[in-house]
């Protein structure tokens, strides 16, 4: 099965870039990285930009609306995603709990839905 | 109403029809007495909660058509079994998304091919132990965890366990609806656990057993009028984890600590429902031989490694059963099992446990002393307001007693504990007026 990790966390919860720590977290993803490469679970995986650079559009009544600004103002944003291949949902909270971001914010799996 | 289709012809609410009617009282015998060992089975090849769950219902209302007709087979727990899996091969090919349960089909396909060449006379495997674990996994919402195993290993109804939950009926199946669907959708698994995740899991286990026994507590005290006890379910279902899983240390300690709890139930209210506190109890009315077999699981237990909070919990009750009356209670040794306590469940609540056994062990000022820490976090528990005016009232400070009888009967909603606690406070007060020469 499929599942989508959507990593959650507040902005500024992670270490400013060129910072030591920024280098140490690096690691730490790089090695996430690896761990689901080797176990052949990865199928791909993100980071996305800060949250000030989204946009978000809806149609209403046939008119397109374009705003500035993410689906909903809270404080954890989506930051990023993973999307993995497990065997099961145990699986999947095994690997999801190895994202450093879990351990400042929050990860989210949920399962990708099956067609056919 | 959302009750099942089988509901209407076979009725799981009332065992006098049961009685009457041989077909149903079998029936009744095999699904609520196997306490969920047919479906364990079922979800054991079709690895989908739903499917089975829907499959059993249909094999149910067949064999009762069946059986009626040609009389109870001769194995009767195989003959469902057998067609519950040909139910659910037909829901597999009527399906929309047949190609994606393939896999499922001719595994079915298989093992009724199989029934028929031995005529399944063996005996079903028990595979409820993975149940349990499929139906406390963390990812279902803790009620929704209590709901699913009284309902899938308890052999309780949705009517039933809405009643024990004082939730409306159609809420409660909608709960087990969407936690089926939820098991199926997001791939939980139907296993037992990894060694790496034993210990987290085994634990939401034995929580979901421990708050159906605190349930069934609360249920006594109200108004819900429920077929079942809860408090024994909750003993049947951990005496079922330590068949299925023996030698757990954690298991025979939750099972210890229920069943010496439990064994006290008579003494601890008067006919009338008033509260009875354990000084006063009747010891005996305390159910001895299940004592005993407190007794015995907990000192096994303790031999065992690792230590955790339930033998704790069960080593204080049993010191508490061992007592010949309250004044002969060992308090330094329960004072001494709390220290150990505190580290693994460091909650304000079983501080002031520890601080009711150093009351006993250092006398009431000590306790007075400790207990002021947890002023701010227990300010709106009564059981706190409850302790300190004890203290208060043995260490002599009867004016403080009464503030604190006062605020704990405030917060009391339970009518026998405010008696209880009113007939402290009025001696408190009348030493208080003492004092004072009035």
């Amino acid at each position: 099965m499929k599942y989508l990790a959507l990593i959650y966390s507040a902005s500024g919860s992670n270490p400013d870039f060129g910072t030591p720590e920024f280098a140490a977290s690096m690691e730490e993803w790089n090695k996430v990285n690896q761990t689901y490469i080797d176990a052949g679970v990865m199928v791909a995986g993100d980071a996305l930009q800060d949250v000030a650079t989204a946009t978000s559009i809806r149609i209403r009544d046939g008119k397109q609306e374009t705003m500035d600004g993410p689906f909903a103002e809270t404080k954890e944003q989506l930051g990023g995603y993973y999307l993995l291949d497990c065997a099961d949902l145990d699986e999947a909270i095994k690997y999801a709990a190895m994202i450093p971001a879990a351990r400042y914010g929050t990860v989210e799996v949920r399962p990708i839905m099956e067609l056919g | 109403m959302a009750r099942s289709r089988c509901a209407r012809s076979w009725n799981w609410d009332s065992p006098l029809a049961a009685v009457a009617d041989p077909v149903a009282a079998a029936l009744n015998e095999i699904v609520q007495g196997g306490r969920g060992r047919l479906l364990a089975a079922l979800i054991a090849n079709l690895r989908d909660f739903q499917l089975a769950e829907d499959s059993m219902q249909d094999a149910l209302a067949s064999a009762l058509v069946h059986w009626r007709r040609s009389g109870i087979p001769a194995n009767p727990s195989g003959w469902l079994l057998k067609t519950a899996r040909r139910k659910a091969i037909d829901r597999l090919r009527r399906s929309q998304n047949f190609d994606s349960k393939s896999a499922q089909y001719s595994l079915m396909l298989k093992l009724d091919q199989a029934d028929a060449k031995e005529e399944s006379r063996h005996d079903i495997p028990d595979e409820r132990l993975r149940l349990i674990f499929t139906c406390c996994h963390p990812a279902l919402d803790p009620k929704t965890r209590i709901a699913l195993t009284l309902r899938t290993l308890g052999g309780l109804t949705t009517a039933e366990i809405a009643r024990a939950f004082l939730d409306k009926e159609p809420a409660m199946a909608q709960r087990l609806v969407r936690a089926r669907h939820k098991i199926v959708k997001s791939g939980v698994p139907f296993r037992i656990p990894d060694a790496q995740d034993w210990d987290e899991r085994l634990n939401s286990v034995l929580s979901v057993i421990y708050l159906i026994f605190n349930e069934g507590y609360a249920a006594l005290r109200g108004d819900r009028q429920i077929r079942v006890d809860l408090c024994e379910e909750a003993i049947f279902l951990a005496r079922l984890m330590n068949r299925l899983r023996p030698e757990q240390p954690e298991v025979e300690g939750l099972l210890a600590l229920m069943l010496m709890i439990h064994a006290r139930r008579r003494a601890r209210s008067t006919t009338s429902g008033a509260m009875i506190p354990i000084e006063m109890q009747d010891r005996e009315s305390w159910d001895r031989p299940l004592i005993a077999q407190g007794i015995k699981l907990v000192e096994t237990a303790l031999k065992r490694a690792p230590l955790g909070p339930y033998q704790l919990q069960a080593a204080i009750q049993a010191v508490h059963c061992e007592a010949q009356n309250f004044d002969a209670t060992r308090w330094s040794e329960i004072l001494g099992l709390y220290d150990l306590l505190v580290q693994f469940d460091g909650t304000a609540i079983v501080k002031l446990n520890r601080c009711v056994a150093l009351s006993y062990v250092d006398g009431p000022e000590a306790a007075l002393r400790a207990s002021r820490e947890l002023d701010g976090e227990l300010a709106g528990y009564q059981p706190y307001h409850a302790a300190q005016a004890a203290f208060y009232h043995r260490a002599k400070h009867y004016p403080e007693a009464v503030q604190s009888y006062d605020r704990a009967i405030e917060l009391c909603d339970n009518r026998s504990a405010v008696a209880f606690l009113d007939e402290k406070r009025r001696g408190a007060k009348k030493e208080a007026e003492q004092m004072l020469g009035l």
